[in-house]
């Protein structure tokens, strides 16, 4: 199986439940931006290097098999808004079997 | 009033790239990026990150190709507006374009290049309800002038280096100075970390961390903050204050340049790719990350690629009656305004024939 089902919830509160690919190296945040699940430049706007908190998402379930923070992430965390303990910068969570009906709400983007 | 050929808005590594196509070419470039060094997100976010997809460079640190880039621009002598924003654009009877910068400098030229990348960088604002209403009433994203704030008191939010730095330093300026954090550690220098904690426990830094600023109170200006803590038990509380200073970095937005009549989608400037990266208005020209098209990749090499081909369709612009021959620079080298002169050596160009 290279596909894992994940369920995003947009910031206008639908959800989406989708195929995310295990074999491309892909990240949570590339996977939002590939259905483009939030608008442009307004999600993953550093690239994924933990340096903008743009694709910050909250995790609804399965955070045991999360990754751990990284002190860069733990970091960017610190300068985002809308911060809760549920909170990931998903450029920082890689597509892996272990996130088979994984559930996350995308988190709300600052009006600046 | 800064006259050139190319006005380039954004001195990121595509906007310095253009100034050398152009400098083949003969065309005199000059830059203009709010930020006060060249370089764009390379300098400005990760000049300590490696890049792998840069042709020729197996590996290569964001600083480091920014100082290669502008090594291979030095004989081409672009001018540099830092520090500044690109604010109005106006264009002339003749064709040229008059741009003025939020400073009021003003630079005159037949075309302009827009390599904005991700836009302009801009105090990232926190989302506290009617945060606008207080701008410039008690609440500064920037500290311009300490002696504004002394014997006065100043609540300051972040956890960085920023954050750290300035509550340091006014410390001894105000009357009293809190320094309100998500969390109870700081991401900051640890020489920094070290002195606020010396500080606080000396009286002179109010630290408040598990805790945000989450509403701000006030008639005709600030007049207090108030606080949430982590804590249940502890609430929230109510600190009247002169000044809020949020220092949470710095945002990526288009900026003025977007009220330029140019047709934007999803945050970017729509060109006509498959031709030279021309806007909707002739003569604005969009590289690199700034603009969009379909099967756009945003990547610094793609950017290079459109430098070189907007120089070409500039050339043109500016030279109606010429002709443009492309040259190799193996073949013709590279020669540079300031009068210096590369060119590969004949026993290279005999060993090739």
């Amino acid at each position: 199986m290279s596909d894992v089902k994940i369920t995003i919830i947009d910031r206008e509160g639908e959800a989406h439940t989708i195929d995310a690919p295990t074999d491309m190296n892909m990240n949570l945040m590339e996977v939002i931006r590939s259905y483009e699940l939030a608008p442009e430049g307004t999600i993953g706007i550093c690239g994924g290097m933990a340096m903008c908190a743009s694709c910050q998402c909250y995790m609804l379930n399965l955070e045991h098999m999360l990754p751990e923070k990284s002190i860069e992430e733990e970091d960017m965390l610190d300068q985002a808004f809308f911060v809760e303990d549920n909170s990931r910068l998903s450029c920082q969570i890689p597509i892996t079997h272990e996130l088979d009906g994984l559930e996350i709400r995308i988190a709300p983007v600052s009006e600046e | 009033m800064i006259k050139t050929d190319i006005l380039i808005i954004g001195a990121g590594p595509t906007g310095l790239f253009a100034v050398f196509e152009a400098g083949l070419l003969k065309m005199k470039c000059h830059l203009i990026d709010a930020l006060p060094q060249p370089g764009g997100q390379c300098s400005e976010i990760y000049p300590k990150k490696p890049i792998y997809d840069i042709p020729g460079f197996p590996e290569v640190m964001a600083g480091e190709l920014v100082d290669n880039l502008m090594e291979q621009i030095t004989p081409f002598e672009p001018g540099f507006t830092l520090g500044e924003r690109a604010e109005n654009i106006e264009k002339q009877k003749d064709g040229s374009f008059i741009v003025t910068t939020n400073k009021g400098t003003k630079h005159q030229a037949p075309v302009v290049v827009i390599a904005g990348g991700l836009g302009s960088f801009e105090p990232r604002k926190p989302p506290i309800k009617g945060i606008q209403k207080y701008e410039e009433k008690g609440i500064s994203y920037f500290i311009k002038d300490p002696e504004i704030y002394r014997d006065k008191k100043v609540v300051i939010a972040g956890g960085g280096d920023s954050a750290l730095d300035w509550s340091i330093f006014l410390a001894d300026v105000t009357k009293e100075v809190s320094l309100v954090h998500r969390r109870k550690d700081f991401r900051g220098a640890l020489d920094s970390v070290e002195k606020v904690e010396e500080l606080s426990k000396l009286g002179k830094i109010n630290l408040i961390t598990d805790a945000e600023v989450v509403d701000l109170k006030g008639k005709e200006k600030l007049e207090s903050v108030l606080i949430r803590h982590k804590d249940e038990a502890r609430g929230e509380e109510l600190k009247t204050t002169d000044y809020f200073i949020p220092l949470f970095g710095l945002s990526p937005k288009l900026g003025p340049i977007a009220n330029w009549g140019l047709e934007i989608e999803k945050n970017a400037i729509k060109v006509d790719n498959s031709y030279d990266y021309q806007t909707n208005i002739p003569g604005i020209y969009a590289i690199g990350d700034v603009n969009t098209y379909k099967g756009k990749l945003k990547l610094i090499l793609c950017g290079f690629h459109e430098a070189a081909i907007m120089c070409q369709s500039a050339y043109q612009r500016i030279n109606p009656d010429k002709k443009y021959v492309m040259k190799y620079t193996t073949v013709s080298g590279v020669n540079g305004f300031d009068g210096s002169k590369k060119e590969a050596k004949r026993e290279v160009i005999k060993s090739i024939n």
